[in-house]
């Protein structure tokens, strides 16, 4: 074969030879952790740009890293909501209602009350104080571990326990993995297991919007790992060239399962900084920093709706516990990882924050704990009055075959009467409608 | 608004006019636009330009670009904003430019546009039709030929809608936009412009000589999950759909075979009623369809009608199809089920 130019620097010869770099994380089980590699400006480092600003406006903040609370407790800085107490107080308690939820829910799941379950422990802000950032009527498209939206926007306990167990009045059905809940009524998207999925369907919602000249906005939740899927993309160049008023979150959470952020690229760039390429608005937030959150949720809710296009935000966070309760972390990370994360715990920031303001105690917040654990407890035996899953309390039988589409067609009617007479030959004296 | 059931009747009174596949698409299109505010259209070139084979032309300028715009060369954002928006209310027509192409977005048909009103038990659903045109026959090699029909119909679901005449396209896929599940619309492309006997080296028959092109003006509806009898006959039924109706009818008139021709027109709903009446009249049955073989379409007609109308049957049941090749280019008419391959399936199944 003749030599061409590219010949020229001849490959191989002396040449060392290439290796592929595989992602290692900083800390495997038993390792010692220390995170002072990570550069965590202080509080109130950035300026806030006008929220109708040029994307670039932006760049630095894709950089950066958006904080209000202080080492000493106090909001300070241009990105500091300056909310009242009132408010403050209210998203305190829905933080620690979905973390008494979780630790009730995981309880049971242990328990053999249901197959699965999922904890948002250490993340809660980035749910909750995002959702009190948007108007109850803008449509989420969520992720698995969002259940603080759907708490913030009052959908009721029992209900989701219900779901969670399956049980004969679970609202969809018995159909759906536990926790992945759907509500119409609270503009709550049927969440997906298959990842990322609703990032494109967010900026079609908000296509839909806009063409529709609405003023409702959407938002949408995925974590750092799905943000490598092709559904990512997708959502972002077409969010990008139409303008959709909709908001992208990414709550970089460190770990998914066991793959630390270096497999979705995060040795490389920051998340946010993904948002510079698609020329959209981009914030990087301290995820445990409730006000910070709600800053940079409202800043991006208020640019959509002003008709200025999409934001993303990447959360910086930390998952605290185990990806679901079909996961073990103490098999791929050090369990140090938890207690020396730099940026602390979101509950416990907030609370904090309002002792310091003389809003609050240590007494109201143990008094709050106590009586949140008795609402969810109170809730959980409403449920399962319901049933829990596997104990025979379910939908009716048929309701299996329905919804597949709007009318049954007729190989789904051969396939139900086949269903039926199974059951028939197991239990003789099985009844449809019992 | 009429029923289905109305529509043949009211057929029969409205004027027609002789239109081609492509004006019939395009037809229908224009009317559901005009009737239901909330359907948009929108895929890669479907803006301005009117798509690649002229489907979407003129929908821009009457209906303005908030409804009908060029999307990024990306299915999947195409299918996944189609899915966002059908939650929100409209009732999105998205095109993929050809069903080749359709593969990225098939995570958010098969697990999101498909299960939604499944999961959320109803809160949410995907009044989606996404036409795509498909199959070979025009050198396309093999990214621009391919029948992927048997991938959606094995979701479920799924609606899964092929035509074979222009009456058909237009009363079809406004039915297709009406429906309240998720629609695969695929149009076979290589009759867009006429029907096609299967022998590629005579000259093409254009629509206006047959009578598929006689279409009434104005709105109606085929309903989805109905077949239609081509032609009634004693000899052997043929189930096929699209394309491969007009070659099988060619080479069946060739032969002098008294064939019973069902054009299923939806695979999912199927038409069973007809598939099973027909075949237990003449006790003979040959599948046409231009996808590869294994797991094809064919796979499950077979089973179908083997478990239906075994006692019928007086011969096995055949299968004439494209071989489990990808299309090829310069080879293409050697993929093609064409007539010499029907020929001698017909051949087998009378000798028996």
């Amino acid at each position: 074969m003749a030599k061409g130019p590219a010949s020229a620097g001849a490959a191989g010869g002396n040449l060392p030879p290439l290796s592929l770099h595989v992602p290692e994380p900083p800390f495997r089980p038993g390792d010692p952790v220390d995170y002072s590699f990570l550069d965590i400006p202080p509080a109130g480092a950035f300026a806030r740009p006008d929220e109708a600003c040029p994307t670039e406006e932006t760049h630095a903040l894709c950089h950066g890293l958006i904080r209000v609370l202080d080492q000493d407790h106090r909001a300070v800085g241009a990105w500091d909501p300056k909310l009242d107490a009132e408010t403050l107080r209210r998203m305190l308690r829905t933080m620690a209602l979905t973390r008494a939820f979780d630790d009730r829910m995981y309880r049971g799941q242990r328990q053999g009350k249901t197959s699965f379950y999922m904890k948002c422990t250490g993340e809660e802000a980035t749910s909750v104080a995002s959702a009190y950032a948007l108007s109850d009527d803008d449509m989420v498209f969520p992720s698995y571990r969002q259940q603080g939206i759907l708490i913030a926007r009052g959908y009721p306990i029992v209900e989701m326990i219900n779901q969670i167990y399956s049980n004969r009045a679970d609202k969809l059905k018995g159909r759906q993995l536990p926790i992945m809940y759907s509500s119409r009524d609270h503009n709550f998207f049927t969440i997906s297991g298959n990842l990322a999925t609703q990032m494109p369907q967010a900026a079609g919602w908000a296509m839909a919007s806009a063409i529709k000249g609405d003023t409702r906005i959407a938002s949408t939740w995925i974590g750092e790992g799905s943000s490598a899927e092709g559904d990512a993309h997708a959502a972002f160049i077409f969010a990008t060239v139409f303008n959709a008023p909709v908001v992208f979150n990414i709550v970089n959470n460190q770990w998914a399962i066991s793959s630390f952020s270096g497999f979705a690229g995060g040795e490389r760039a920051t998340f946010a900084a993904r948002a510079i390429g698609y020329g959209i608005a981009g914030l990087r937030v301290d995820g445990n920093d409730a006000l910070a959150v709600y800053a940079a949720a409202r800043w991006a809710a208020n640019r959509a709706r002003a008709g200025k296009g999409p934001t993303l935000i990447e959360h910086f966070s930390y998952r605290a516990e185990g990806h679901s309760t079909s996961d073990d972390p103490s098999a791929y990370r050090s369990a140090q990882e938890r207690d020396e994360w730099p940026l602390g715990d979101p509950i416990n920031r907030l609370k904090k924050h309002l002792i310091a303001l003389g809003e609050w105690s240590e007494e109201q917040h143990a008094a709050m704990d106590l009586e949140l654990a008795e609402q969810v407890k109170a809730a959980t035996k409403e449920a399962e009055k319901n049933g829990v899953l596997g104990h025979g309390l379910h939908h009716p039988f048929h309701t299996m075959f329905e919804d597949v589409y709007e009318e049954l067609p007729w190989h789904l009617q051969e396939q139900a009467e086949q269903a039926i007479r199974e059951r028939r030959i197991k239990w003789p004296t099985w009844k449809e409608y019992e | 608004m009429m029923t289905p059931e109305e529509a043949p009747l009211s057929l029969a009174k409205a004027p027609t006019k002789r239109l081609n596949m492509i004006e019939a698409i395009n037809e229908a299109l224009h009317i559901m636009m005009e009737r239901d505010p909330d359907v948009v259209v929108f895929g890669e070139d479907v803006g301005y330009f009117g798509g690649v084979f002229r489907a979407t032309a003129g929908l821009q300028k009457k209906f303005g670009k908030q409804r009908v715009f060029d999307t990024p060369i990306n299915e999947c954002g195409i299918i996944g904003a189609a899915v966002g928006m059908g939650a929100y209310g409209l009732r999105p027509v998205p095109e993929i430019q050809f069903a080749d192409y359709i593969y990225p977005g098939l995570d958010q048909l098969i697990s999101e546009a498909a299960r939604l009103r499944y999961r959320s038990a109803g809160e949410f659903i995907a009044p989606i039709t996404v036409r795509s045109p498909f199959g070979g026959g025009i050198f396309g090699g093999q990214t621009h030929s391919q029948s992927p029909e048997a991938l959606f119909t094995h979701v479920a679901g799924l609606k899964t809608v092929i035509p074979s005449t222009p009456h058909d396209a237009k009363g079809l896929l406004i039915a297709a936009i009406e429906d309240n599940d998720p629609v695969i619309f695929f149009e076979p492309k290589r009759i867009y412009n006429g029907p096609f006997s299967g022998y590629y080296d005579k000259p093409v028959e254009p629509w206006a000589k047959h009578d598929g092109s006689v279409v009434p003006e104005g709105y109606y509806k085929i309903p989805l999950g109905k077949a239609r009898v081509v032609r009634e006959g004693e000899a052997l039924t043929v189930l096929a759909y699209g394309t491969m109706i007009h070659v099988a009818q060619a080479v069946l008139a060739e032969k002098g075979v008294d064939a019973e021709i069902i054009d299923l027109r939806t695979l999912v709903p199927l038409d069973i009623e007809t598939i099973e009446a027909s075949v237990k009249k003449t006790g003979k049955c040959l599948i046409v369809h231009e996808a590869t073989r294994t797991g094809g379409f064919g796979a499950e007609l077979s089973a179908l009608v083997q478990e239906r109308c075994f006692y019928h049957l007086e011969a096995p049941i055949e299968r004439v199809t494209g071989f489990d090749t990808p299309y090829p280019h310069s080879l293409e008419w050697a993929y093609f089920p064409g007539p010499v391959r029907i020929g001698e399936a017909v051949d087998r199944l009378l000798k028996a």
